[in-house]
């Protein structure tokens, strides 16, 4: 299957190794995967902050980039949703999570990652593209992140006490109300070190940055890794073996 | 009476922006922990009492869509109510904004004297909880006619006599430890010094409310639901002041946003079963009392009040944030109303929907408003009318930047992002120079005129971006 990545413009700069592990793991369950060298940016720091009416050249963009890709994906739920419900493709776009579930079929990982770890349900995946079960609706229990991780071996899953409450990244919210936006991450992170993370994982690098620079700045002792890092390297791909 | 992170007492934005106030009530830490705990407390009862019903959504579906009903015929369900009302002597009032609302309930007061406001302590108003007079600034307004408003619901009592708006809609004095009641009734109500037993402080509220019942001529109380079928109202209170206020005046008025109608008395099964769940978490308010006629001797007097509201039923984006029916379980669980406090909203109406229902009445003042959300979407979630809350935000911060309510260097910024988003060549060219100067002149970022830099380090650049690295080894 031929799947056109889309690495978000902070991941590309900041972190690297978030699109690295993506295209590996996308590898190893037999994807042919492809790069459009031009991408940039969905276009949703303007939009979310209220300038969607300038966001047209990104959209074209990002239009010219996909347009001729069946299959988008990308490890991002908040730039896929955006893109989602923002910019019409001829194909379609997938978050990296739901098209391993949704597309590839893969009802779970064989594998090994032998840490105690948290992970953040990320708001535009969790309540924008239902990638789980949202606290607030009396519904029955899913999570698609959960279920790719729970069955790698030695990988223990913290059970938070707010499940899925907003780790207070918000796009420009962070700097544009940054005593609150601090204040929610501190909670997020006193509830996985409550209840012993020792990796903190997500399907949102943006959430993951803004939790990281806490853990930093506050020294804990935390780790912070994106959703495919563990992926990846948990995964034990058969045709390899032996 | 100080409280450590208390903030500008007043509804006016221009003492500060929601997240200048975010910032003072976050400057107590411990304060800010126990405010979010007691209202996350309120949450996980809603989500308790929610569940406890099977079709719970389903019930959400159907408010939903008997509101979309009613505002979809709401000039016909108005007039509807206003006959049936009439015929049961009612005297219904048509306000089109805060003026003629006070006016209206002025005149009624003044018609009861004939006109001669008399010179005594015992000639005003008692009140039940109504964030529609708080919206019209009612009590400042008759108090400048000398007539005084005593709020009769515990928690505006509280947050009255401390000369304050409520923080929350359905809790007003959520923000206020009991402690610090014990002190302002020790001052006002002659209550121990340093007592702060709920029980002993409520009971001594109860006196003094009894008293103001007992002798004030004048009741006015909200309306959670008016019957376009019938013509009769239901007011929902925990602690029965509206009925008490209601029963011993002489005239009873009660003012409602046209909003609130329903079509039929059976719709009431729906919303006072969603109501107090999502409030609070209870089953159903105390009391559910219902007035459909004057008692013999009694004037009773309906305000309708549009204020604003046909402007919003006219925005097709925002029309639905009508259909509320003031729960507060946005509130409740809005993880930065939870973090920042009522009174950082500086709107009668504060939390999620109050940030889309402000900037319909005012958008200059309230233009920071729909910006005060990380647009989690809990919000919409919990809603039990299923307003999609955090949709309009996202929509009202386009329409405010359109309408030139947003600064021009938010402007500049974001068209200055905008070019290198969408050049590719320049997009790769800045990236690159952003990293070596991250790497090689960190101070650029790490200082305190970046507000992410206060409590939070950058990011660590990384050598090569992921498309060089692609470069090099995929192509």
């Amino acid at each position: 299957m031929k799947v056109a990545l889309f690495i978000p413009c902070y991941i590309d700069q900041f972190y690297p190794k978030v699109g690295i592990a993506t295209l590996q793991l996308l590898e190893k369950m037999g994807c042919e995967v492809v790069f459009p060298q031009n991408q940039t940016c969905c276009g949703q720091p303007m939009a979310n902050s209220g300038y969607e009416h300038i966001t047209g050249d990104c959209t074209k963009l990002f239009q010219d980039n996909f347009d001729e890709y069946d299959y988008v994906v990308s490890p991002s739920g908040s730039c896929t949703l955006h893109v989602k419900e923002h910019i019409p493709l001829k194909g379609r776009i997938y978050e990296l999570i739901e098209f391993i579930t949704d597309i590839l079929k893969v009802e779970s990982l064989e594998g090994e990652f032998k840490h105690k770890v948290g992970l953040h349900q990320s708001c535009h995946g969790q309540r924008g593209l239902h990638l789980s079960q949202m606290s607030e609706l009396n519904a029955p229990f899913f999570s698609k992140p959960e279920q790719l991780l729970k069955n790698l071996k030695g990988l223990d899953l913290v059970t938070l006490d707010r499940k899925d409450e907003c780790c207070g990244f918000g796009g420009t919210f962070c700097v544009a109300e940054e005593a609150v936006s601090v204040r929610m991450g501190q909670d997020r992170l006193a509830d996985h070190l409550k209840n012993g993370t020792e990796i903190l994982t997500g399907g949102d690098t943006s959430c993951l940055m803004h939790l990281d620079g806490i853990i930093r700045r506050e020294k804990h002792a935390m780790q912070v890794m994106h959703i495919a890092e563990i992926l990846n390297q948990a995964m034990i791909v058969p045709s390899l073996e032996g | 009476m100080t409280k450590s992170n208390s903030l500008p007492l007043t509804h006016n934005s221009h003492l500060g922006t929601h997240s200048e106030r975010a910032e003072i009530f976050n400057k107590d830490f411990d304060r800010t922990t126990w405010h979010d705990q007691t209202l996350y407390m309120v949450r996980q009862k809603r989500d308790k009492a929610a569940f406890q019903i099977d079709d719970w959504e389903l019930l959400r579906e159907t408010a939903s869509q008997i509101k979309n009903n009613v505002l979809s015929n709401m000039h016909d369900y108005l007039l509807q109510f206003e006959e049936n009302a009439s015929n049961n002597g009612i005297k219904i009032h048509w306000a089109a904004d805060a003026k003629e609302h006070n006016e209206i309930v002025f005149g009624i007061i003044s018609d009861y004297y004939r006109g001669e406001i008399p010179d005594d302590t015992f000639k005003g108003m008692v009140k039940s909880k109504s964030m529609l007079t708080e919206e019209c600034h009612m009590n400042e307004f008759l108090a400048e006619k000398g007539i005084e408003v005593i709020d009769t619901d515990l928690g505006e009592r509280i947050v009255q006599l401390a000369e304050e708006p409520p923080s929350h809609i359905v809790m007003p004095c959520i923000h206020w430890k009991k402690e610090e009641i014990g002190e302002l009734f020790h001052k006002h109500l002659g209550t121990e010094k340093g007592n702060k037993d709920p029980q002993y402080l409520t009971e001594a509220a109860r006196q003094h409310l009894r008293d103001k019942f007992l002798t004030r001529p004048i009741a006015l109380t909200g309306v959670n639901f008016a019957v376009a079928e019938t013509g009769e109202f239901v007011v929902c209170t925990n602690e029965g002041n509206a009925d008490m206020g209601a029963h011993l005046a002489d005239i009873h008025i009660a003012s409602m946003g046209f909003e609130k109608i329903i079509p039929q008395k059976k719709h009431l099964g729906v919303f006072l079963r969603l109501l107090a769940r999502s409030a609070t978490g209870q089953p159903i308010t105390t009391y559910s009392s219902h007035f459909k006629k004057p008692r013999n001797g009694q004037q009773m007097h309906i305000v309708i009040v549009d204020n604003g509201r046909s402007t919003q039923l006219g925005r097709e984006d925002f029309r639905n944030s009508l259909k509320c029916i003031r729960c507060a379980a946005c509130f409740n669980t809005c993880p930065v109303y939870r973090r920042s406090g009522g009174h950082s909203y500086h709107s009668a109406v504060a939390g999620p929907i109050g940030s889309i229902l402000a900037p319909n009445l005012d958008m200059r003042a309230n233009a920071d408003l729909p910006f005060a959300s990380t647009l989690c979407g809990s919000c919409s979630n919990v809603c039990p009318v299923k307003i999609d809350i955090h949709q309009q935000l996202y929509k009202w911060r386009q329409v405010l930047v359109q309408e030139g309510y947003s600064p021009t260097s938010k402007t500049l910024a974001m068209k200055g992002m905008s070019v290198v988003l969408s050049n590719p060549g320049i997009f790769k060219f800045s990236g690159k120079v952003g990293r070596m100067l991250m790497d090689k002149l960190p101070f650029l970022v790490n200082n305190r005129m970046n507000p992410w830099y206060k409590q939070r380090e950058m990011p660590e650049p990384p050598e090569e971006s992921f498309r060089d690295w692609y470069k090099k080894n995929r192509k």
